[in-house]
């Protein structure tokens, strides 16, 4: 390894030290504030390396890290998420009893294997970042273990991700028993034939497909969504699912993977089965947060319709284009939404405010909130103007251009059937204000400007989409 | 100012509005009458200033998105500039209507009013089909806010069905839109959205009916026309009398401008095969929607309805797509702006007295309010089309224009003016003649603030019925320029 390669890993290292501080600090001092300072600390170092890292091009770390365009711009992503999931954690976990401390060391060390799966090269590196990713989260989901929900969510999500991690295993050995090789680019020289290939593939797209909750592989979504704390549902929702993503992505172009009629035809089917079935379970959710459950399995399979592009060859670099512009804008719009339930909640509290009918009202009791709720829901819907409808825009467009008309079809009806469920949303925060007092916890000025910010994102981004189009464009160096 | 500029102006004007509530409370209204009478001053000025060679009364254009070749292009030929026109002069009589309706969140109430405009101007203006469909959903989201919060006891389920079922429809429209630009990308190898560049593209004969059919539908469920109508009763009787004044008026015209300006000229051949059908749910729309008014018991249902029958000539003459049709179809949807509004405005102010909008409970109203009496009976007639007002003039050239393209769906048409005198007249029997309600004891009748706006709407009727030339002069430019239209 050169010095090059050292200041290249300069997040990974910055996050790793900041892990060690503040199991150090909490040892000696028990306290949230620097806990929670020690974390953005060291997500704020790991940001500022990724952009002195920014020039230095793309260099290829023993075969098993690789750190490109794509790799610092998932792992901005993952920081800027992290850092907003542990300030909207901060009051929520507050007014709890018990320390909180390790929340935040979880949260860094969660967010470290997010990043080493957006570098990952090799089976090695994808597997220990999504254990490093998947342990933390089990923590992450039960901390208020005080309460039934959060425990029996995070077991569900064990004991379902686990079996999950073993398919991936036993498909990644039947792919190396066939190939010889860990890496992704040798397995790519080696071509896709044969059927010990073919079980194998499968049988990871399917632990992929549960990672990324597309049907039929989305059972644990809502109850989990439900029942984890609302910050770390956001987290979940965007990190752990975007860190899957990139490593579907790597090694789908590493290996040429949706060449292989199979393997397209799969991921026709997860796409096209979650669109519609996220989308119409979703309708019958009278809980906001199982509602967005169902509504991430629907964006996942939007999602698909970029991975489908994958295949030819022309396409990759709109598919590719297309995902991280939907993923960011799946961010900004979701981060929004979790981070609304956040501020309204309280983990003292038994259970987050997540009916739907105790938004009854807010436009009136708490505008500002109300309006990043509605952006939120309007750009999750897609309408124009927003982020939300910058993704969509781009997935059809790569959906044309790949001639994909059965993803493009399941996507409009899906749509279609989404607009419903988010404009209820609005609407009923548009009703007279209820007689059930406000009883959550008074929210903090910083968390009102943390999300007008978000809300203004998605609206910038909405009206004037080039900056972000030339990032991503940067990025993947087009 | 220029066409970008008169947007911005209503999009701050909202802002401003919205603000303003906090001054006064009856600030937000004022701010928003004199937006709209300014941008009405404005649109009177560029009239007035006519049309550059190009046959334009203003052209914006600049670089948007240009990774996706999309551009602000914004320009008013003579069918946008009338079009722009309706809708100032109708966004001042909303906000009249509903100076004292609204008792509640005033400030953004009007808000919505505005943005809902200035949404409603770019569609009429924009030359780029992603901003033209920008445009064309951004206006429904204040709509929805107005139905959802100021409509009435059933806004909930009216503000969603009408969200959803345009929304829908949307999402056919950017398909459609998305593949059109796909197609001439791989014929042309130019990505763009430009609609001038669109028109020329070369399109594969099998997809573009498919093309067609995806902005057809887009538009005729705006129309409405059978059988997409049925949200249209929904939203417009729960709405606020603005909103009813704004959808009737003013957003049914953005469907039948779609069809005039995009699903005709970008696909000539496919849209004259599609002919007889269109021209088949536009005359029924015109009885069924008559049908349907005369059944209705509910004042602002009826006008609804009849509002389904006048739109449905506005499809017949687009797609008799001759001189004489097209002409009536804008005369047909500049008068019905004005007819619609009338009554809308009518109903609101009935219910806002009377709370109610049932005409059983109304009768001999005539006596009670005499001055309502004599402006219900003028736009009552007015929409029965009574020789001499706009509406005739409409729905005379559109059925001269049809007839030279199919004589029996012309006929049905025609005997749909009958129906309207049935339902028109009905309504008028209803709820202003007849034995006197006790329980109507004590209405106000129309003040000078209701009488100036509807006196004024009158005149503009009138107007377009004796000396409809300077419409039809303004439009026979753009009718003219329009591809296949014999002259």
């Amino acid at each position: 390894m050169t010095l090059h390669d050292f200041v290249a890993l300069a997040p990974f290292s910055l996050l790793t030290l900041g892990v060690m501080i503040q199991l150090l600090a909490i040892s000696f001092w028990r306290s949230q504030n620097v806990a929670l300072f020690t974390a953005l600390a060291a997500l704020i170092a790991a940001l500022f390396g990724l952009t002195v890292d920014g020039g230095l091009g793309s260099s290829v770390l023993q075969d098993v890290l690789v750190l490109d365009g794509i790799t610092r711009f998932f792992n901005s992503l993952f920081l800027i998420a992290a850092i907003l999931t542990a300030l909207f954690s901060h009051l929520y976990l507050q007014g709890r009893a018990g320390e909180q401390e390790e929340f935040f060391v979880l949260l860094l060390l969660a967010t470290l294997g997010a990043m080493t799966m957006a570098a990952a090269n090799h089976f090695t590196t994808l597997l220990l970042g999504l254990e490093i990713l998947s342990i933390s989260l089990y923590v992450m989901i039960g901390y208020p273990e005080e309460h039934q929900a959060p425990l029996e969510a995070a077991l569900k999500y064990l004991v379902l991700s686990g079996v999950a991690s073993t398919i991936l295993l036993f498909g990644m050995a039947l792919v190396y028993m066939q190939t010889g090789t860990l890496s992704f680019a040798q397995i790519g020289e080696h071509g896709n034939a044969g059927n010990l290939m073919l079980i194998g593939q499968s049988m990871m797209l399917a632990a992929i497909a549960f990672k990324l909750s597309l049907v039929p592989f989305h059972m644990w979504t809502p109850d989990v969504y439900q029942g984890a704390p609302a910050p770390v549902t956001g987290y979940l929702a965007t990190v752990s699912k975007a860190a899957m993503l990139v490593v579907l992505l790597r090694y789908g172009l590493a290996t040429d993977l949706l060449s292989n009629d199979n393997a397209f035809m799969l991921v026709t089917l997860f796409g096209i089965l979650s669109m519609l079935a996220g989308n119409v379970l979703a309708l019958m959710q009278e809980n906001l947060k199982r509602m967005l459950a169902y509504s991430s399995i629907a964006h996942l399979g939007y999602l698909m319709i970029a991975v489908a592009a994958l295949r030819l060859a022309a396409d990759q670099e709109t598919a590719l284009e297309t995902t991280l512009v939907y993923l960011s804008a799946y961010f900004a719009m979701s981060l929004a939404a979790f981070g609304v339930i956040s501020m309204l909640s309280d983990a003292a509290g038994d259970g987050d405010t997540e009916a739907i009918d105790a938004y009854q009202g807010l436009f009136w009791r708490r505008p500002a909130v109300a309006a990043v709720l509605t952006v939120s829901m309007l750009a999750l819907a897609g309408i124009p103007l927003t982020l939300g409808f910058v993704a969509k825009f781009y997935l059809i467009t790569t959906g044309v251009q790949g001639m994909l008309w059965a993803l493009v079809w399941a996507l409009v009806v899906g749509s279609a059937v989404s607009i419903y469920y988010y404009l209820r949303v609005v609407l009923v925060m548009t009703r007279q204000a209820s007689d059930v007092p406000d009883n959550t916890r008074q929210p903090a000025i910083f968390e009102y400007s943390l999300l007008t910010v978000l809300g203004a994102i998605v609206v910038f981004f909405g009206v004037q989409p080039t900056p972000l189009i030339s990032l991503v464009r940067a990025a993947l160096a087009l | 100012m220029s066409i970008f500029h008169a947007i911005l102006f209503l999009l701050a004007g909202g802002g401003v509005a919205w603000l303003a509530e906090r001054v006064h409370v009856n600030a937000s209204r004022w701010v928003s009458l004199i937006v709209l009478i300014a941008g009405s001053i404005w649109i009177c000025m560029v009239w007035l200033a006519g049309a550059d060679a190009a046959g334009n009364y203003g052209l914006v254009e600049f670089p948007w998105i240009p990774r996706f070749g999309i551009d602000v292009i914004l320009a008013m030929d003579g069918l946008s500039l009338l079009m722009v026109a309706l809708t100032l002069l109708l966004g001042v009589v909303a906000v009249v209507s509903s100076w004292s309706e609204i008792d509640q969140r005033r400030g953004f109430f009007q808000a919505n009013l505005l943005w809902t405009l200035a949404g409603v101007v770019g569609v009429f203006t924009a030359l780029d089909l992603f901003l033209f469909f920008v445009f064309w959903e951004v206006m429904l989201v204040p709509m929805y806010f107005l139905i959802a919060i100021w409509g009435h006891e059933n806004r909930g389920y009216a503000a969603m069905k009408f969200f959803l079922f345009t929304q829908i429809s949307g999402l056919l429209l950017l398909l459609a839109i998305l593949t059109l630009v796909f197609l001439n990308y791989q014929s042309s190898g130019e990505i763009t959205f430009a609609y001038h560049k669109l028109l020329e593209a070369q399109l594969p004969e099998h997809l573009t009916g498919y093309l067609m059919l995806g902005f057809f539908i887009a538009f005729v469920v705006k129309l409405p026309s059978i059988p997409f109508h049925t949200w249209l009763p929904d939203a417009h009787t729960q709405a606020p009398t603005a909103g009813s004044v704004i959808l009737a008026g003013i957003l049914l015209k953005t469907g039948a401008y779609g069809l005039i300006r995009f699903v005709v000229p970008l696909f000539p051949d496919a849209a004259m095969d599609f002919r007889w059908p269109a021209m088949l749910l536009g005359a029924g729309s015109v009885i069924y929607g008559g049908y349907m008014a005369y059944s209705q018991s509910d004042f602002k249902r009826l006008v609804a309805y009849s509002s389904i029958s006048h739109m449905g000539f506005v499809l017949l003459g687009v797609f008799a797509w001759n001189v004489l049709a097209l002409q009536g179809a804008i005369v047909q949807m500049v008068a019905h702006g004005f007819s619609s509004a009338a009554l809308f405005m009518l109903a609101g102010a009935l219910q806002q007295r009377l709370h109610t909008r049932e005409m059983d409970r109304f009768g001999g109203l005539w006596q009670r309010a005499p001055r309502m009496g004599v402006i219900a009976l003028f736009f009552v007639v007015a929409s029965l089309g009574m020789p001499g007002l706009g509406t005739f003039v409409g729905e005379f050239l559109v059925l001269m224009g049809s007839f030279q393209v199919d004589v029996p769906l012309t006929v049905a048409a025609a005997i749909g003016i009958i129906v309207a005198a049935v339902y028109s007249l009905s309504l008028m029997q209803r709820s202003f003649q007849g034995g006197v309600n006790p329980d109507t004891e004590n209405m106000a009748d129309f003040g000078a603030r209701e009488m100036s706006v509807m006196v004024l709407m009158a005149i503009a009727l009138i107007g377009l019925g004796v000396f409809p030339q300077p419409i039809l002069d303004i439009s026979a430019v753009v009718v003219n320029g329009l591809p296949g239209v014999g002259s």
